[in-house]
């Protein structure tokens, strides 16, 4: 086991150089120069552009400029944003908020989504599991925006029930809306997978004994039905997890959530190399090690699932 | 000037009106109330700045609203743009070239530190030496000394005593004054120019407003501001200080404003053009702002030059149906372009010789570019250049089409994915067909829209466009000590670009914004900003 994380995380090393390699060069090869860019409709001066150019290393080739770089990250330094900032501190400002919002998110989805799709699965073909169908259907084939600006809207500026953006300090109150749009179109993707799951783990040879031997629907339901049914689940969760983690630009943007999505928007937006590509670099660390927490998490719910070393 | 004085009048019949209204019902309870207006604080929209908040190096308004408010400058402009002394007790001069400016006494820094000669000296030094690559040194370009080629001191900065300092520029202009109220002339404490990049972050100035704190700048959130009470210049706080909280989207901000979760808002989503001013009713505002649309075509560009090009640009200019595109495309958001400046500058004029080009008539059109194919016949595709990512898609393409359907050509828009690109293009003349243009006036002056733009080898010259009696009349306006005069001479040189149009101008952009239930006495800046200061909660 430990041999097998120990492995999968030496497997992260070259994947974290080509990705930033990758990005680094896709930055750079993003045409217009952004220095120019800062100056709006007005056409800077030639030498002040030099001056700008050379203090953010733009001036040098790419493979310098990307060692640059990489010379930094080694030392704890992602370079500094147009506006001054260390990177580092942009990143320590909106991974918690994002955080929070993926976490809120999440159980959401989880709790919500597991205990309807249960109760389709159970009812299969009656009227609950009808309606559920076809409002997870809905909810699937609507884009994110759509449910965002409705949510904001009639809950925001209609009924006032919840704060319209996030506000100040990004209080954890505020963001329940915003995940909960972020939650929908993943729930109806859970009661999907937790009723055809369920639906397939009860027509199965050991659930029936259990009802022969005279067991409970309290006990089979909980422990023998929805236990063996959650492996799909999981693995969904956990991948989603990782997409909510890496930044939810669209509904970040709706309710001015200062997260990593919205930032990394902005900063690809005013062309700002560095801040792009940390931002990039850390949501593909985050990504690989959700992956290794999936793989890891299939041993505990299925224990035939075995790691070779 | 006439739209805008109509509007100014509505609300000041409003907050009249409203005045006398919460008299009447106030009663009794009326000083609890009063005393808590002057220390409510005002919250509204506002962007992350792009730079760290030094006066010299902020270039665009999510920034420009902050110095602007925690700074206060010589001069600082009135609702119609009009320059009044701020720190300075006067400014004087004899030749519009040298000016002697008096300082006021007792003005202060937040810090405590004195406003004096050097706390100006030293902040324009820092602000024009070529290695601190600031983005608005070109604002000192006309003082003596200064230098785009190496590091040069501004030799024509004097101190003459604590409060007094003499400014020398290289030729007569007499706007300077008038330029002094722009957020790159703003003074520095002398801690500033220590530590700048600490400073940026936490700035300490002399403006109406301050700081809350150290770390009142939460990034991406929002910055808290609380007025000043040591500052005693015109621009004094009627409110206990202003919160600008950073939208990534005008939506977000415009929702926040229905929900009364912000009070003043100065940009309007486009999605909401339709609706906005029967969900705000009074309180939505719509004027036009200092900000003149057009688009460029390089004369180096073949069929545009000489008298060829003259009579192709007339032609383009007259196909154009201005009034219908600001009304469909914009909502009425824009106002059609009458001239090179904007409404809300002394000076603007709607009848400057040569502006029926502005006029829409195709039959002219048809008959202008066919003259001119009879100098030599037109080929090819008339391209607008323009970015993809800032919304200018709609009017674009209507312009073609006005081209297309009037002057019987091929006419398209060329778009780039990124403003970066687009400006890169244009910056280094690699660009071969017309572009988008836009200027912002950084002052209230005529002079602000023409000399950049259209002077031989100006900064902002895109269009390479040169001609003498213009040169000559801009030069004959900056050295008139009446404004009056020197406003004909900038009218006069109009009258030229109308014959030559270098651009093609299209519209002023209006500000669109609105206020919630709880404030009032909400006026809108010659610069599309809110008069913050002026701003009552009830």
């Amino acid at each position: 086991m430990a041999g097998y994380i120990l492995r999968r995380l030496l497997q992260a090393i070259p994947v974290f150089i080509g990705t930033t390699f990758l990005i680094y060069f896709m930055v750079f090869a993003l045409p217009g120069d952004p220095i120019i860019a800062l100056f709006g409709d007005k056409t800077p001066n030639p030498a002040v552009v030099a001056q700008l150019r050379a203090q953010y290393h733009l001036d040098q080739p790419f493979v310098v400029q990307y060692l640059i770089y990489m010379g930094g990250i080694f030392r704890g330094d992602f370079g500094i944003s147009f506006s001054g900032q260390p990177v580092t501190e942009i990143l320590a400002r909106t991974f918690p908020v994002t955080l929070r919002l993926a976490v809120i998110a999440l159980l959401i989805e989880t709790i919500a989504g597991i205990l309807v799709g249960m109760v389709a699965g159970l009812r299969k073909g009656k009227l609950f599991d009808g309606t559920t169908l076809a409002i997870s259907l809905i909810l699937i084939s609507l884009p994110v925006f759509v449910i965002a600006f409705v949510a904001q809207f009639v809950f925001g500026v209609q009924l006032g029930w919840a704060r319209t953006t996030v506000g100040e300090g990004a209080p954890t109150i505020d963001l329940i809306l915003p995940a909960i749009v972020l939650a929908s179109i993943s729930f109806a993707q859970i009661v999907r997978l937790t009723r055809s799951s369920v639906i397939e783990t009860s027509s199965l040879d050991f659930v029936r004994t259990a009802y022969s031997k005279g067991l409970g629907r309290g006990r089979i339901i909980p422990v023998h039905i929805l236990r063996n049914s959650l492996i799909p689940v999981v693995t969904y969760l956990a991948t989603d997890f990782g997409v909510l983690l890496v930044g939810a630009t669209v509904t970040e943007g709706i309710f001015n959530v200062p997260g990593v999505g919205n930032t990394l928007y902005q900063a690809i937006i005013r062309g700002e190399g560095p801040t792009v590509v940390s931002f990039v670099t850390v949501m593909v660390l985050i990504y690989l090690l959700v992956n290794l927490a999936v793989d890891l998490l299939y041993g505990l719910l299925d224990p035939r699932i075995r790691y070779v070393k | 000037m006439r739209i805008k004085r109509y509007g100014v009048g509505f609300a000041a019949l409003a907050v009249a009106s409203a005045l006398v209204l919460t008299g009447c019902s106030g009663g009794g309870a009326s000083t609890p109330t009063t005393s808590a207006n002057t220390t409510a604080i005002i919250t509204t929209n506002g962007s992350e700045p792009q730079n760290p908040l030094i006066p010299t190096n902020t270039n665009e308004t999510g920034g420009g609203k902050i110095t602007d408010n925690v700074f206060a400058g010589l001069v600082y402009y009135d609702e119609k743009g009009a320059a009044v002394n701020d720190m300075a007790d006067s400014i004087t001069t004899t030749d519009s070239t040298t000016f002697t400016i008096k300082i006021k006494s007792g003005e202060k820094f937040t810090n405590g530190e004195e406003v004096n000669a050097d706390s100006f000296i030293n902040a324009w030094q820092y602000g024009a030496l070529l290695s601190n690559a600031q983005l608005n040194s070109y604002f000192f370009e006309d003082i003596e000394g200064f230098s785009y080629d190496a590091d040069s001191p501004l030799t024509g900065l004097k101190k003459v005593d604590d409060l007094t300092f003499t400014v020398t520029l290289t030729a007569p202009h007499a706007d300077f004054p008038l330029r002094l109220g722009y957020t790159a002339f703003m003074p520095l404490p002398a801690v500033a120019l220590t530590d700048v990049a600490a400073f940026g972050e936490n700035p300490i100035g002399n403006g109406p407003y301050m700081l809350a704190k150290t770390g009142a700048w939460q990034h991406n959130v929002q910055i808290d501001l609380v007025s000043n009470p040591d500052y005693t210049g015109g621009r004094k706080a009627q409110n206990g200080g202003l919160t600008i909280k950073f939208y990534a989207s005008a939506d977000a901000s415009y929702a926040d404003l229905q929900s009364n979760a912000v009070d003043v808002i100065d940009q309007i989503p486009d999605s909401a053009y339709q609706t906005y001013t029967t969900d705000l009713g009074d309180r939505a505002v719509n004027q036009p702002a200092a900000i003149f649309q057009s688009f460029t075509i390089p004369g180096r560009l073949p069929h545009f030059s000489g008298e060829e090009g003259q009579l192709r640009r007339q032609a383009i200019s007259e196909a154009i149906d201005r009034d219908t595109i600001t009304k469909v495309i914009f909502e009425g958001t824009r106002t059609p372009a009458s001239d090179f400046t904007s409404p809300v500058i002394d000076g603007w004029s709607d009848s400057i010789e040569g502006s029926d080009v502005l006029k829409y008539n195709a039959d002219d059109a048809k008959a202008l570019w066919a003259k001119a194919d009879a100098i030599s016949p037109w080929t090819g595709t008339f391209q607008i250049a323009y970015n993809a990512d800032g919304g200018h898609q709609g009017w674009v393409d209507a312009v073609v089409n006005n081209l297309k359907n009037n002057l019987g050509i091929d006419a398209s828009g060329a778009p780039s994915p990124t403003f970066a690109q687009v400006r890169t293009a244009i910056t280094d003349r690699t660009i071969q067909t017309a572009f988008r243009t836009g200027w912002q006036a950084d002052y209230p002056g005529l002079f602000n829209f023409l000399g950049p733009i259209y002077a031989t080898n100006a900064g902002s010259n895109d269009g390479d466009y040169s001609n003498p009696a213009f040169d000559a009349l801009l030069t004959k306006g900056s050295s008139e000590s009446d404004t009056a005069a020197a406003n004909k001479d900038y009218q006069d040189a109009q009258a030229i670009l109308f014959k030559d149009l270098p651009a093609i101008p299209l519209w002023y952009s209006n500000v669109t914004g609105g206020y919630g239930t709880s404030v009032s006495n909400v006026h809108f800046g010659w610069n599309s900003v809110p008069l913050y200061y002026e701003i009552t909660k009830n």
